[in-house]
């Protein structure tokens, strides 16, 4: 383009806020979430301690997180299977911050593990997984060792446990 | 996939006007405002005027940045959809490529003769930081109660990348380095400068391994086209850019479920638009790219994705200044997200923008060293799902 | 044209403020089968998915196209706040306005003054799509009502009472649509699509733009579907039943003379003759509409293009159309957006 300047006008931090005529708006924007029938029996399984996955009738293939059909075959899944709670690191990070840009003061570790779940190619595209935290400390997860350790999961106590993702503390390495 | 090439198309479909407004962090107008700035230069650039303009496409990412429910009915009047068939378009951060590639089939289709396509985005207004909102992205259920932060989806696909390809941080950071300082030349960017790889390991680790200059910063801007059929293409400029394919894919929610160094959705959204323009060997056949680039690393993880280096070589090519300005197939010359700014769906129509300028040689200090005939732009989206891919041609 | 089939979704109708989901883009295509295929989202009412797939028809760029829209309004617990955000944030919204459907209150108004209709009218065409909805397996808020329980209640916003109003529910509406070729191959039954139309009047911002007490938005998707139709004929003689717009009691009528089913201001009075009912010679809305149905947000559109095409294959149970072979579907998007679209369709 061949004009020099552009349209728009730049604010600092301290202009957008002494602005004539600023309108603040906060709504309230609250939503029950039902979990569905499929991920409610997911939960129901990580309160007994396991962790379920969903088998395809006609591929074979079986998912986790668990789905209410089939992305191949678009049938509905029917058999519920569980599956081992061990697995290796597909990827692991290590965050500084929190959800609203804070500095934390502890380092969370966190990745995706791949689970040992049989039917899928090892170095195949698609595994069955969970997004999770890792219990490594912070320079390990940044080490080169850590992308393909094993790991199995560390289950909150019995009582402790209410349904939730969170009922798994975290994976930690099998040594 | 059995993609097929389009038989029935009645005419070809050109790009003939692009205006964009100021990439900034915090602009003093409103969304209406940025998207009618836009709009009124893309028009201007064609010749037309609003008369003209038969049918609008508006591209704009999530309502909670600018703030308004139904942002699309919202910004209508400003993106010229007065008493005129309008529809928004979204497909999260793919929306900006998406924009001119709907638009595309409204001409195409016969429905419409010359269409007005807008992307805009207005983050600033999200207090007290426009990163919040992204808490809002994952699945309430299994993933939220982990805290995700948006930043950390990015780091695992860079870690994995990285282990995967055996890249470095040193060598990731030359995108930024690259894209920050293409665009010192372009009168739009945000965040242009002269910095060195130095730098980038040296800023805030926010989520190892991401640090503050490996990532594209929170943006207000628009950016608009005018898209018409070859008809009135020929009747309003001797240079029209041809929309010469156009691809979209959308992959599944379960990120946690795929390998995450190679995305095989914007591979397979590259492959339907390489086959509509007749594209077989896309790294010799394109001159030019913009990949989309959020991140450094992704830009590389797109140029895979898309075809243009081999799965896992685009790092060492760049090492070569292989994807420079000055180099074998430059990429990103507008400056890119990195160095433009990221106001999420008008990043991705101002990288089309920056190709209709390339294809006619009036991106001034920006122009690419070689000749240029084929180009390709693609925008990313939602969790590590959304390709979607536009070639253009001179 | 060739072997291979090409098949793309498009997921639509989902709003992120409707869903609580920041890109509700992400959670779209495993339902719809459109996992690693083309499948994007169209920000609106579900018919103008429909828009979508038949462009993307028309272009050449698709054979099949599936179209999703759904509504879960009973999961969003401050659905009041949502509906503000969508309104003007620096002139409207500050505005202590009390009800967000004062917009719909300030249209019927000025359609009443302009046309002559009464209090009685609209009430009238919640009592006959109530009354409708009872043959309906689909519609949890049918009725028998009398036009006095409606004129009685007291006003939810002036002139309307709560029975000027649908209520919402949820649904999910799914729709294939393809090529004349492809349409072949999956059944005798085709149901066509002869035109769509879509139209913006004016921004959710500039809402002083809008023409009060008329839908121009929906007049103008008018002309456009009736001109791809290739309509000959006057509207109000070229189809055996209509869905319309009815989430507003007023609506429904204003729908009509937008359409040009009925001509300006002639709505009310044909509708006191009974020319709207079931056995009358145009039925509007034989489904209930969605005074009957229910809302559902974004999907509502589908839901009247659902219950048309229902019609047009004789499926439509106990309040079928007898010899129904053309349909004409209109929505609106609703408060506070001036977006229509019309859709034409007749049996094949």
């Amino acid at each position: 383009m061949s004009v020099s300047k552009l349209p728009g006008t730049k604010l600092s931090s301290k202009e957008m806020y002494s602005l004539p005529g600023l309108v603040e708006s906060a709504p309230q924007a609250k939503y029950d979430f039902s979990a569905g029938p499929t991920i409610s029996r997911f939960l129901q399984g990580l309160k007994e301690g396991k962790i379920l996955g969903r088998k395809c009738p006609r591929c074979g293939r079986v998912y986790v997180p668990p789905r209410d059909y089939c992305e191949y075959c678009h049938v509905a899944l029917t058999n519920w299977v569980e599956v081992p709670d061990t697995g290796t690191v597909h990827t692991a990070v290590v965050s500084y911050i929190s959800v609203r840009r804070e500095r934390l003061e502890k380092p969370e570790v966190i990745g995706v593990i791949r689970l040992d779940v049989p039917g899928y190619p090892p170095n195949g595209y698609e595994f069955a997984g969970l997004f999770h935290r890792l219990c490594v400390p912070p320079e390990e997860a940044m080490s080169d060792e850590v992308i393909g350790m094993k790991v199995r999961a560390r289950w909150k106590p019995k009582e402790q446990r209410t349904g939730s993702i969170l009922d798994i503390e975290c994976f930690e390495p099998v040594r | 996939m059995g993609m097929v090439t389009n038989l029935f198309v009645k005419d070809r479909v050109a790009i003939v006007g692009a205006g964009i407004t100021t990439f900034m962090r915090r602009a003093l107008e409103t969304p209406r405002e940025l998207a009618w700035e836009a709009a009124r230069m893309a028009l201007d650039q064609a010749g037309l005027t609003l008369k003209d303009v038969d049918c609008v496409v508006i591209g704009s990412a999530p309502d909670t940045f600018d703030g308004v429910h139904l942002k699309g009915e919202y910004l209508a009047d400003g993106s010229g959809a007065i008493r005129k068939p309008m529809t928004r378009v979204y497909v999260g951060g793919g929306t900006g490529v998406f924009v001119p590639v709907s638009a595309w089939w409204h001409v195409a289709s016969g429905l419409c003769e010359t269409v007005l396509a807008v992307g805009e985005e207005k983050m600033s207004p999200a207090h007290p930081h426009p990163q919040y909102v992204f808490r809002y992205i994952w699945d309430p259920i299994i993933h939220r109660p982990l805290e995700p932060n948006l930043i950390w989806i990015f780091a695992m696909e860079m870690r994995r990348y990285m282990a995967k390809c055996g890249a470095k941080k040193e060598d990731i950071a030359l995108v930024s380095v690259k894209n920050k300082r293409n665009a010192l030349d372009n009168p739009a960017a945000q965040v242009a400068a002269n910095i060195t790889v130095d730098d980038v390991l040296k800023s805030e680790t926010l989520v190892w391994p991401v640090q503050e200059l490996d990532i594209s910063p929170v943006t207000d801007g628009a950016a608009a086209l005018v898209i018409t059929s070859e008809n009135v293409a020929r009747q309003v400029t001797d240079s029209p850019v041809w929309i010469e394919g156009v691809g979209f894919t959308l992959d599944n929610q379960h990120w946690e479920n795929r390998e995450l160094a190679f995305p095989r959705y914007l591979n397979y959204a590259a492959r339907m638009a390489y086959r509509m323009a007749g594209i077989e060997r896309p790294w010799k056949e394109i001159d030019v790219a913009e990949p989309y680039d959020p991140f450094d690393y992704k830009e590389l993880h797109h140029i895979e994705g898309l075809m243009l280096a081999r799965p896992c070589e685009a790092w060492k090519l760049l090492k070569e200044g292989y994807f420079n300005r000055d180099g074998e197939l430059p990429t990103s010359p507008s400056g890119g997200l990195l160095g433009v700014g990221n106001p999420i769906a008008a990043a991705g129509v101002m990288k089309v923008a920056e190709l209709f300028w390339q294809l006619r040689y009036e991106a001034g200090k920006r122009q690419v060293k070689r000749p240029v005939h084929r180009a390709v732009a693609n925008a990313w989206g939602d969790l590590m799902q959304a390709g979607t891919v536009i070639v253009l041609g001179n | 044209m060739t072997q291979g089939r090409t098949s793309t979704s498009s997921s639509t109708a989902r709003r992120d403020l409707w869903e609580g989901i920041a890109i509700t883009d992400e959670f779209a295509p495993e339902p719809i089968g459109g996992a690693l295929r083309p499948t994007f989202t169209v920000p609106g009412d579900g018919l103008l998915g429909v828009a979508h797939a038949y462009m993307l028809i028309r272009s050449g760029l698709a054979d099949v196209v599936a179209v999703e829209a759904h509504g879960k309004p009973s999961e969003i617990r401050t659905l009041q706040d949502v509906y503000y955000m969508a309104f003007d944030p620096l002139h409207v919204r500050p505005l202590p306005t009390g009800n967000p459907f004062f917009l719909a209150g300030l249209d019927a108004q000025a359609y009443m003054q302009r046309t002559g209709a009464s209090r009685e009218h609209l009430a009238l065409v919640s009592v006959k799509n109530r009354s409708n909805g009872l043959k309906n397996e689909r519609a949890p808020y049918s009725a028998r009502l009398t036009v006095d329980d409606v004129l009685s209640a007291p006003y939810a916003v002036y002139p309307l009472t709560r029975y000027d109003i649908a209520g919402f529910s949820d649904a999910s509406v799914t729709v294939v649509l393809a090529s004349e070729e492809a349409a072949r191959r999956f059944t005798d039954k085709v149901v066509w699509l002869d035109g769509i139309g879509f139209s913006t009047e004016t921004g959710s911002g500039a809402v002083e733009w809008h023409a009060w007490g008329r839908m121009l938005s929906m007049r103008d998707a008018a002309f456009m579907a009736y001109k791809l139709a290739g309509l000959a004929g006057s509207p109000s003689e070229s189809f055996d039943l209509a869905e319309v717009e009815d989430r507003f009691s007023f609506m429904e009528l204003l729908s009509l003379e937008e359409l040009m089913l009925a001509k300006e201001g002639e709505a009310h009075r044909l509708l006191e003759q009974g020319h709207f009912n079931l056995g009358g010679p145009l039925p509007v809305n034989p489904s209930g509409g969605s005074l009957a149905m229910g809302v559902h947000l974004e999907a509502t559109g589908l839901a009247r293009l659902l219950e048309a095409v229902l019609q047009l294959r004789g499926e439509a149970g106990p309040h079928q159309v007898k010899g129904a072979r053309k349909a004409i579907v209109a929505t609106w998007r609703g408060v506070p957006t001036y977006t229509s679209a019309v859709a034409v369709l007749s049996a094949g």
